[in-house]
Order: structure tokens, then sequence, then C-alpha cells
């Protein structure tokens, strides 16, 4: 059976050619039965309610929560659940950063998601924080070589993504992780393109957090998790305030709950969460070496093709060591919306934009790029006709 | 043609935008971003009283915004504020799937049915708006 075949999005339209899992992955059936029967039979708010459905809905919402820490290989106190990773970061720029002082200093790289720029932005501004930025080297990597220089006895945090999602490139996180220790830094990881690539164990990493999202690894949109090592956790300030966060209320002072509530403000993403826990108990099925493989070889015969269009240039790693398939391209002076458009005509769904990353696409002196982005569910015959579509693109455009 | 967006005429017009390129000395020079795609656009005015009497724009965009800045080049020569508004107006009808009184924006028509483009047209004339504003 085709991994395809479990996808209801991808079998009722068996011409798309779903190359954008790197905005959205696709949800496989087990997960959208998950949430349904959720919805038809469990609909409840959770944590409050005595009644045989807040029961049954809190069973399954906590019960994603331990899914998803088997998933990886967290304890379940140290899975906080967020809106996604922008969510997650953004907490930890509060909460955390209202430990930091005028002069510290916060590092991350010219390749980074504005999710992972701007609240550290933000935060510089409100606390008199330094922002200081490791490069990217012409094969889109951050240039690791730079810690050493960039680091200092001020820094408070490097901030870094798992994986790029523009170049696709991975970036050594022992090496990030070893110069951090060396100053005393914490080191916070975007993961939200490495997830949906396999199991992780997360506390192994040596990170102090790691963000990620449900709508990239299978799951719904709106949910995801910062992940935060239990002794970071402990120590940090709820970042907003609410139900499900106390302890105590009077109106003299409130006690706070211990992490991950603490955190989790409000009647949380029930559906979300039960989504994710699911997607997670699905991914903990597949034989992720085969998978790995094979995205690895459509990956290869990606770059392949590319390497035949003419005037056509690859942002990121050309060779297959330490990336994963998030594949950007630019092509001549042609703009990226204008490719994806034709693309589209070819039943092929890429991404065609800045990605988010304008201070990527500055350095490398482009409006954008054009990415295509490798999943479980990818074939050969996806690969085929956006290659189709980039000589239709060429000829019109060039 | 393997895509009504790209006809002939709007790629033709989209090369050929006349008035490319950098004016100097100017009276207002704008620049606007989509935040949302990374098209960029600049275009520098040279002010005849409340009239624009010469222009150059700089587009870092898509075919769609390239042509639309073309649209400027062809026809923003001689136009007051309100002159503006009435051609940022024809723009609105033709994105509306509504026939255009200018022909330059006849090509447009097929944008209509793609809201996601829409922005693409439209900021070389939010920058020409803008930028009479600043005057």
């Amino acid at each position: 059976m085709r991994l395809r075949d479990q996808f209801p999005l991808l079998t009722s339209d068996p011409k798309l050619h779903y190359l954008d899992s790197g905005a959205s992955s696709q949800m496989p059936s087990a997960v959208i039965e998950a949430v349904t029967r959720f919805e038809t039979t469990q609909r409840a708010n959770v944590h409050r309610g005595v009644h045989r459905l807040a029961e049954a809905a809190t069973a399954a919402y906590e019960g994603g929560r331990d899914e998803i820490a088997q998933f990886f290989s967290a304890r379940r106190d140290e899975i906080v659940f967020t809106a996604g990773t922008t969510a997650a970061i953004n907490l930890v720029a509060h909460s955390f950063g209202d430990a930091l002082a005028p002069g510290d200093e916060i590092v991350v790289s010219e390749l980074e998601h504005h999710s992972n720029i701007v609240p550290w932005q933000m935060l510089r501004d409100r606390r008199g924080l330094v922002l200081k930025v490791l490069q990217v080297t012409d094969e889109g990597r951050i240039d690791l070589a730079a810690l050493d220089r960039v680091l200092t006895k001020k820094t408070r945090l490097i901030a870094l993504a798992h994986c790029s999602n523009v170049t696709g490139a991975v970036v050594d996180l022992a090496r990030v992780v070893e110069a951090a220790k060396s100053v005393g830094a914490a080191v916070l990881v975007d993961g939200a393109q490495r997830v949906p690539h396999g199991p992780l164990d997360i506390p192994a990493l040596g990170v102090d957090f790691y963000a990620f999202s449900g709508h990239k690894m299978y799951a719904p949109h709106g949910i995801g998790v910062l992940w935060g090592r239990h002794s970071r956790l402990e120590a940090m300030p709820p970042f907003m305030g609410g139900g499900d966060m106390i302890r105590s209320v009077t109106f003299e002072k409130t006690i706070y709950a211990p992490p991950p509530t603490r955190f989790e403000a409000g009647t949380p993403n029930v559906s979300g969460v039960i989504g994710l826990g699911a997607a997670c108990h699905w991914m903990s099925g597949l034989d992720w070496t085969r998978i790995a493989q094979e995205e690895m070889r459509l990956t290869g015969r990606l770059l392949d093709g590319l390497a035949q269009v003419p005037d056509l240039r690859v942002l990121g790693p050309l060779g297959l060591q330490q990336r994963i398939g998030v594949v950007s391209f630019a092509l001549g002076q042609a703009h990226p919306h204008d490719i994806a458009q034709i693309l589209d005509r070819h039943g092929v769904a890429c991404r065609g934009g800045h990605h988010c990353a304008q201070p990527l696409m500055e350095r490398f002196d482009l409006p954008g790029t054009t990415r295509a982005t490798i999943a479980p569910y990818s074939e050969d015959g996806d690969i085929d006709a956006l290659l189709t579509g980039l000589d239709e693109a060429r000829r019109l455009f060039a | 043609m393997s895509d009504a967006l790209y006809q002939d005429t709007l790629l033709k017009l989209a090369k050929e935008a006349p008035r490319q390129g950098r004016l100097e000395p100017n009276d207002v020079s704008i620049r606007l971003d989509n935040p949302l795609c990374g098209d960029r656009v600049r275009l520098d005015l040279r002010m005849n009283g409340p009239r624009i009497a010469e222009l150059a724009h700089e587009v870092r965009g898509c075919v769609l915004c390239q042509a639309a800045a073309g649209v400027i080049g062809l026809h923003a020569i001689g136009l007051d504020r309100a002159g503006v508004d009435a051609l940022v107006a024809d723009v609105d009808r033709v994105l509306a799937g509504q026939e255009p009184s200018l022909k330059a924006l006849q090509s447009f028509g097929p944008v209509a049915g793609h809201r996601s483009r829409h922005d693409c047209v439209r900021l070389p004339f939010q920058a020409l708006t803008e930028g009479l504003k600043e005057k």
C-alpha cells in the first residue's frame, strides 16, 4: 500500500502533486478520525467538569500529551501546548526573557524564520539586550565556525532552526550545545521543519527549549509544542494569566501551577492536542529508516533534475548530507510567484516567496525562491511534474 | 498560451514597461514592499504643481507587479490626486471582474479569479497613491 493512500486529500485528488508540506503537511486518516471521534463523541472542556464527557475529554487530551511525550522521549510535564512554533518561541521570549538584563546577548542566525527573529528583536527592545547574528555560508548553512567569535560571557541564549525552512540545511546541534555550555548560555531550537521527518529524542539533544508545530507533522493547524527542560520551565514565570495556569487565586496573590500548565492559560485547543497525539502515534508506527532513504532518494532526484535546468540556482546544499528534502531555487529573473502559478497549472503545489526569511533573501540578493518539500507521501511523479512545469515556466518567463 | 493570467499583452507590458529605472532629481521617492511575497516597488515622481510631470519605477517583483508598473508608466503622467484615485478605482474594477475603462488594464482581467495575486497588481498603484500623499 502506498503511504499516499492513507491521506484522504491526496487520494481524492490523484492529479495533485503536493510539494508544500514545508508550509503545511497533509493529515492521514488516523489523525482525522481521532479528531472526528473526539468532536462527535467526547467534546467537552477539560480539567473542569466531572460529568462523563468532561472526564473522557480530559483523558483524551492528557492522553495526547502522553503520546507526544513518548514520541519525543520526553517527560510529560516538559510538553507545553501552544498555538504553534511561533507561539512557543514567543513564550520563551517573554518568560525566559523576563530574567535577562540590559547588555545580555541573544544569538540567532541569518537563515532564521521571522518567528525566530522578531520575538528576540522585541525582547531586545524591551530589555535593552544585544541581538547578534551568525552569518550563512554560500551553501546555505549557518556558519558555526563563527560561534567562538560571536559568543561571549554575556550570551544568554542561542536560538537556531534545527533545519532551515529555505535551504533544508540541518544544523549541527551538538556543536551549538557545546559552544553554548562553554559560556553558560541556553539553547532554543526551532524544530518546525525537523519534526515531520521522523522520531527524535529531544532531551538527548542537550538543548533547553525545542519548539514545533502540529500542522507540519500531519496534525491539525493551531497546535504546537514548546518542549522545555524541566529545570528551565520550573524557573520561568508564566507568560499569560488566566484559567488552568493557577493553583489558587486571591486578590492579594495568585499561586501559579507547576509546568506545563503554568504556561497553558485558558481553554486549550483540545482537538488539536488529540490530533497531534494521534499524529505522533501514527508516525511511531512507520518505518522511518525506509522513509528517510526514500525522502533522500527523491531529494536527490529533484536536485539532479534541477541541475539540468538552465539558469537555475539552488539555494542550499547540493549534496544530501546534513539536509532534509526542503529544496529552494531561483530561476533566472523569473519571480517565484509566477513560477508557482505555472506549477499549479501542472497540479504541483509549491511555495513561492520569501518563506518568512527576508534576511536570508537579502543575503542571497533574491526577492524570494520557489520551494518544494519532500514528505513521506511524495513520489517520483511529483518530482517529474515539477520539472515539467518548470520547463514551461522557463520558456514563458526566460 | 498555458495560463490565461500570462497573456502575451501582459507579458509584453511587463517586459517593456515604460519608464523603468530611477528618476533624479525627484520630488518624491517612495518604496513599498509586499510583506507576504517580498515584491518591492520604488517609484520616483517629479511634480508640476499638483500633477505628475515625470516618473520612473523600479520593480523587484512578479510579472503582474511589473506589468502594473507598466500601466503607471504609460498613463500616470499628467495625473493629479483625483486622476490617480480614478486610475486606482479602475484597477479595483478589473480585479472585481468588471470591465475597466482603461484599455491597458484589460489584460489584468484574468487576475480577478486569483485573489492571492491581487496585491501583486495593487502594489505599484499603492506606491503611486502614497507618493502623492507625500507630496
